[in-house]
């Protein structure tokens, strides 16, 4: 807000646009990503750092059910559950998938909310969104119990091949912990907006940074993020 | 796309006019929302009605993809970026493809040396 943009005090030359947009930014001076503020490219580029951690996992996890000689679990039997004395496969992670969603929608919802300055609105989805990753954490803290239970360790399991349960643990407790983490800061990005911090540029009490709405939208993109990361653990993990 | 970025809101800020700020209509994430509910259902589906071979294959990467593009493109407000960020985002990632291949190509080469060996073990 207070940071001096060059836009406050004198119109700037509209920026180049497509191949020579890319050449004029990356060989301007100071910063390369126009239009951004820091703590966003920052956010964009942790990200990109989590993404290779989540493709290590996934891509080993490929490379040791290709390689085992075992029989792979029947993923959809095993995630299955028996509702109303059906056994429907795989609907607790179809259920979860959709809160997930769900929640990745009210969030987007909370940053435009957020730059209109309707703080009441960004509050209560931020709240609905931290709720529905507190609920997507209770189902998976369900599933591996239930897992557990019926024997499957890192080490091995009853179904088939041992990779199995080392995958699983690996993959979905890494997300789970993306999750809680997630839940708890969107917690307190939720409290400083009620309070106003953001309208009345409060600083923050870790960084001392002057408060922005930007913040909402930095918050946003790594829920997405976690949101992402569960599409491709869905489709390969469950799915495959 | 005809979303005019920042301004469009402007008039509660026009003495710190954000450029910065990514503005959208409520709508649009009405419905990428609803599209990937869609997508979702179908995913599910795949396994619900046992599609095998190539055709479960070809069905899942198609959603998935569709899904993680409709996230990164409207969600995560990519789509409204400079090309800088984009390209500086998205190609390290579509790197990833020579670790995926990487890792089939050992994948296949580990089994075939385990199928060799209990052979062995058999005889």
């Amino acid at each position: 807000m207070a940071q001096a943009h060059p836009t406050d005090t004198l119109e700037p030359a509209p920026l180049p646009e497509g191949v020579q947009g890319i050449v004029s930014d990356w060989s301007s001076d100071q910063r390369a990503f126009k239009n951004v503020p820091w703590g966003k490219a920052m956010m964009w580029i942790f990200l990109l750092s989590d993404t290779f951690i989540f493709s290590s996992f996934l891509i080993s996890y490929m490379t040791v059910r290709m390689s085992t000689t075992e029989p792979w679990p029947n993923v959809s039997e095993v995630f299955a559950l028996t509702l109303f004395g059906q056994k429907i496969p795989l609907i607790l992670i179809a259920i979860m998938t959709f809160i997930l969603i769900s929640s990745s929608g009210t969030m987007a919802m909370a940053v435009k909310f957020g730059y209109e300055k309707n703080r009441r609105m960004t509050f209560i989805l931020l709240l609905i969104t931290a709720a529905l990753g507190a609920t997507f954490v209770g189902m998976q803290a369900f599933e591996w119990t239930k897992l557990i239970e019926d024997g499957v360790r890192p080490w091995g399991n009853p179904m088939g091949a041992a990779q199995f349960g080392s995958s699983f643990f690996m993959i979905t407790g890494f997300h789970g912990t993306h999750v809680s983490i997630g839940v708890i800061f969107l917690i307190i990005v939720a409290i400083k907006v009620i309070r106003g911090d953001l309208d009345h540029e409060r600083p923050g009490f870790l960084t001392g940074r002057k408060g922005n709405y930007e913040i909402v939208e930095t918050m946003g993109l790594y829920w997405h993020f976690v949101d992402l990361v569960w599409v491709f653990i869905f489709a390969v993990f469950y799915l495959w | 796309m005809a979303h005019a970025q920042g301004q469009q809101h402007a008039a509660q800020g026009q003495q710190h006019a954000h450029a910065q700020g990514q503005q959208h209509p409520i709508g649009i994430y009405l419905k990428i929302w609803g599209l990937l509910f869609v997508l979702s259902a179908l995913s599910y589906a795949v396994d619900y009605f046992h599609f095998q071979g190539y055709q479960r294959w070809f069905l899942i990467i198609v959603f998935m993809l569709l899904k993680a593009g409709l996230i990164v493109a409207v969600f995560m407000h990519m789509m409204w970026e400079r090309l800088a960020l984009m390209y500086a985002i998205l190609v390290p990632t579509l790197l990833l493809m020579v670790l995926v291949g990487i890792g089939a190509l050992e994948a296949d080469y580990t089994f075939f040396t385990r199928g060799v060996f209990f052979v062995k073990q058999l005889l």
